[in-house]
């Protein structure tokens, strides 16, 4: 418990060294890509301010860009530019583009014909008259548009560390993760900050004397390249292995953290998005990851789990966790949650989660597919008796869940069941509960015990031999803090593990973890 | 000097200047007159090259201004556009020596010769460190019109020069125009609308309609032998007033008695000026006569309001049976 006590202040403190780190790596991705989107942008605007016609489609693919979700756009870079600093810097840049341009474009068209006439007419060149007319007399909107920029990049670049670029979202992502509001201040205060000391500087910049914008527009790509160095530093010590770890699994005790206190396990790791570390192992980004043991993709990657020989992973077995007001309004309810216990195993799981992780079938099909194969499925009645709220976390084995429940509850009662599948990561779905947002959502043991409870170090250790001993001790601890129940558990443990490469696992003789940790120190 | 031959220029299917012809002599202001879209500001802006004309061609010092680098071109012919156009992130100063600087003048060079036009056009050194925006609007036409003289252009084009100022400032400008020794030396092409101020400063005016030229003479020929109806109506309305400004003294000088100016009495005028100029002096001076002074032939007349009147009816007489 003393985790929650400890002040924000401790926690900075505390972790002051990875929050330097952290701040330095978002000034510089930020600048860095910056810095380039004004070497591209810059031209591009002055041409289409020349080509009119060119105009309309550059500001509009722009545009187009800017309206990619972040995320998506991140994702997209991957197969291009792999994971690391060069595709967050590639995706960075390309929401920086579209203000660049746009205010290059509209403050150079902005200038007064009649000055720009007499710069002709007094026997300028063209260049001439783009240099000591056109642009000086634009430079304060040029200036906006990539204040704009700066703004928007500082807040984008929070997601660069869901492809290992690093950044303060390390912390913010690795927060929400873990429960921890400490650690999501940590990355989210400075993040902001740095968002108003940029605008800060970047307005008063704009705002100097007339006089002065020729100090200011000479200042302006030396800051740019100043501040973009900061990234060019040196990386953690490298090993003959790399790994990838989602935020949630590198501040987790049963975790990282874990990994190093119990098998002294040093290996240089970079964070990473659940979402596409899977592929990155796979297309040998990467070499050992952070993965869960029902995880489809383990099947489609042909990745291998190491065993976990020194029993780190606590167990996360999943069963309905549902508020006890939400029982007593549905009557019936928890029968129908518990038609589904103890009828999914490892394996089932792991089939189901590749149906749709592999094959890239609806979790809806699969859903319904599981339940017809096990006679449990049966058609619509009709609701209007009021509507059961189901939550998921943002990944597939939970829209699964929550699509087998919400039939579930269809068939076998007359309640209708609306599904908020997507809520980001674990705090996201356990105050969406407590808040009454929802009424249940599947949840792990392991979870509950070390992410919500945030169970002290001795209880965790007491429990790990038996799954049966930490769900007891989860179930009896909800009811009394949060009086919420957990319902009988649907089978699968869906524990933490690391994985390898099946071909590089074997070619090495890396069976369990103690295996990895005896070959990185080898010579 | 000039030579503008067969000169057109479409846009599309309008004929914004339809085949033009006309001659600008060394030293002379050739005043383009006319309403809006005559023609007469595209005309003046192929003569700089900022429009290429569709057809025709344009000589100056008989050579063909197309064969040159249009910068090179531009950089000898001043250039005075109707807003100014002053660049609002120089000085003064630094818009004045826009045109030495392309040319790379040395610094001293360009002092010397930016610190003689202010003192010229009557601005103050300390307004040379102020931006054009903080100038009034007859000071910042005097710098426009410094910037366009500084690099002592053989010709200077000017796009409606006085064309924002008030009248005061206007015709306080018409009279140090009138009076800067710099201009005299000048072949000028200027653009105006205002027919006062066409009759006040050009030597020759070229009424233009519709992309054509209607007539092409002195003040004093448009108005006692206008071409057509168009140059009569055109100018009709002060019809009067254009008189009295674009007879001079000289041209009444054969119907003026000979008398000698009495001793310490009376006004001395130049024979150059205009009637409306010695008519004003009878509105506000005392005394009942204004002695002119016939420079080139160093005879001078004393004459009274009513031999003035007398006299120039008698001019107006013979110009209508010529």
């Amino acid at each position: 418990m003393n985790e929650q006590q400890q002040t924000l202040w401790d926690f900075m403190r505390q972790q002051s060294g990875k929050l330097l780190e952290q701040t330095v790596q978002h000034i510089g991705l930020t600048f860095i890509s910056l810095f380039i989107a004004v070497l591209i942008g810059l031209p591009l605007g002055i041409f289409i301010s020349r080509r009119k016609k060119f105009s309309g489609a550059v500001l509009g693919v722009a545009g187009i860009l800017q309206t990619i979700p972040s995320i998506a756009l991140l994702g997209f870079m991957i197969p291009l530019l792999g994971i690391g600093p060069k595709p967050a810097i590639a995706a960075l840049l390309l929401y920086a583009l579209l203000p660049i341009i746009r205010n290059t474009f509209t403050g150079i068209t902005g200038v007064d014909a009649t000055v720009k006439e007499a710069a002709v007419a007094m026997g300028m060149s063209k260049w001439q008259v783009l240099t000591k007319v056109e642009l000086p007399l634009a430079m304060p909107v040029i200036f906006a548009g990539i204040r704009t920029a700066t703004v928007i990049n500082v807040g984008v670049a929070t997601l660069a560390s869901y492809i290992a670029a690093g950044g303060l979202g390390e912390f913010i992502f690795g927060g929400i993760s873990l429960n921890n509001t400490n650690m999501i201040l940590a990355g989210a205060i400075p993040a902001a900050l740095l968002a108003i000391l940029f605008d800060f500087l970047l307005s008063r910049l704009q705002k100097l004397n007339i006089k002065k914008l020729k100090t200011a527009t000479a200042t302006l790509p030396l800051l740019l390249l100043v501040l973009s160095s900061f990234y060019l530093l040196p990386s953690a010590y490298g090993t003959k292995l790399k790994a990838g770890f989602t935020p949630e699994f590198m501040g987790r005790r049963d975790g990282n953290l874990g990994l190093q206190s119990k098998y002294g396990l040093k290996i240089s790791t970079v964070v990473i998005s659940d979402a596409i570390m899977y592929k990155a192992a796979f297309e040998k980004q990467l070499d050992v990851i952070s993965g869960y043991s029902t995880d489809g993709r383990l099947k489609a990657y042909d990745l291998v789990v190491l065993k976990d020989d020194k029993n780190i992973f606590p167990p996360y077995y999943a069963a309905p966790i549902v508020q006890e007001n939400s029982l007593k309004k549905f009557a019936g309810l928890e029968k129908i949650l518990n038609l589904l216990a103890g009828k999914i195993n490892d394996s089932t799981m792991t089939a189901l989660n590749y149906k749709t992780d592999y094959l890239h079938q609806s979790p809806e099909k699969v859903a319904k597919d599981f339940l017809v194969a096990q006679n449990l499925w049966r058609p619509a009645q009709t609701g209007g008796e009021g509507v059961v709220r189901i939550g998921s976390k943002i990944f597939g084995e939970q829209y699964i869940l929550a699509n087998i429940y919400s039939m579930l509850i269809k068939g076998y009662s007359h309640y209708d069941a609306a599904t908020k599948t997507g809520l980001g990561g674990t705090k996201i779905c356990f105050d969406a509960l407590t808040n009454d947002q929802i009424d249940f959502y599947p949840e792990y043991t392991g979870t509950g015990l070390l992410a919500i409870l945030q169970s002290p170090a001795k209880v965790v250790d007491s429990l790990m031999v038996s799954p049966q001993a930490t769900y007891n001790y989860v179930q009896d601890a909800f009811e009394k803090k949060y009086n919420i129940k957990w319902l009988k558990p649907i089978g699968f443990n869906n524990a933490y593990a690391l994985m390898m490469r099946r071909g590089q696992a074997e070619k090495l003789k890396i069976k369990t973890i103690s295996n990895l940790k005896r070959y990185l120190e080898s010579r | 000097m000039i030579k503008v031959q067969h000169l057109s220029k479409h846009f599309g299917k309008v004929k914004a200047v339809d085949d033009i012809s006309f001659e600008v002599k060394e030293h002379e202001n050739l005043i383009l007159l006319g309403t809006s879209g005559c023609g007469k500001t595209t005309t003046l802006k192929m003569i700089n090259r900022l429009i290429e004309p569709s057809a025709g061609s344009i000589l100056i010092d008989n050579k063909n201004i197309s064969d040159q680098q249009p910068e090179t071109l531009r950089r000898g012919i001043g250039y005075v556009l109707q807003n100014h156009g002053l660049f609002p992130h120089y000085t003064v100063a630094e818009n004045i020596a826009v045109v030495p600087q392309l040319l790379q003048w040395d610094k001293k060079r360009t002092e010397k010769r930016v610190s003689e036009l202010i003192e010229k056009l009557h601005l103050t050194k300390d307004q040379l460190r102020a931006f054009p925006g903080e100038l009034s609007g007859g000071q910042q036409q005097r710098v426009g019109l410094a910037r366009a003289l500084v690099a002592d252009p053989p010709v200077l084009l000017m796009d409606e020069p006085f064309g924002a100022l008030d009248n005061i400032t206007r015709s306080k400008i018409h009279a140090e125009f009138n009076a800067l020794d710099e201009l005299k030396r000048k072949t000028i092409i200027m653009v105006t609308h205002d027919v006062q101020e066409a009759f006040e400063l050009g030597d020759r005016i070229c009424l233009m309609d519709k992309g054509k030229i209607v007539q092409n003479g002195t003040p004093a020929e448009l108005l006692f032998h206008p071409k057509n109806n168009f140059v009569r109506e055109f100018l009709q309305e002060q019809r009067l007033s254009l008189e009295f400004k674009s007879v001079k003294l000289l041209d009444l000088w054969q119907w003026l008695a000979p008398k000698p100016p009495p001793k310490g009495g009376g006004a001395e005028l130049s024979a150059d000026l205009g009637v409306w100029a010695g008519m004003e002096h009878f509105k506000f001076r005392s005394g009942d006569t204004i002695n002119i002074i016939h420079k080139e032939n160093n005879e001078s007349k004393s004459v009274g309001f009513e031999q003035l009147m007398s006299a120039f009816y008698q001019y107006k007489q013979q110009q209508a049976h010529e």
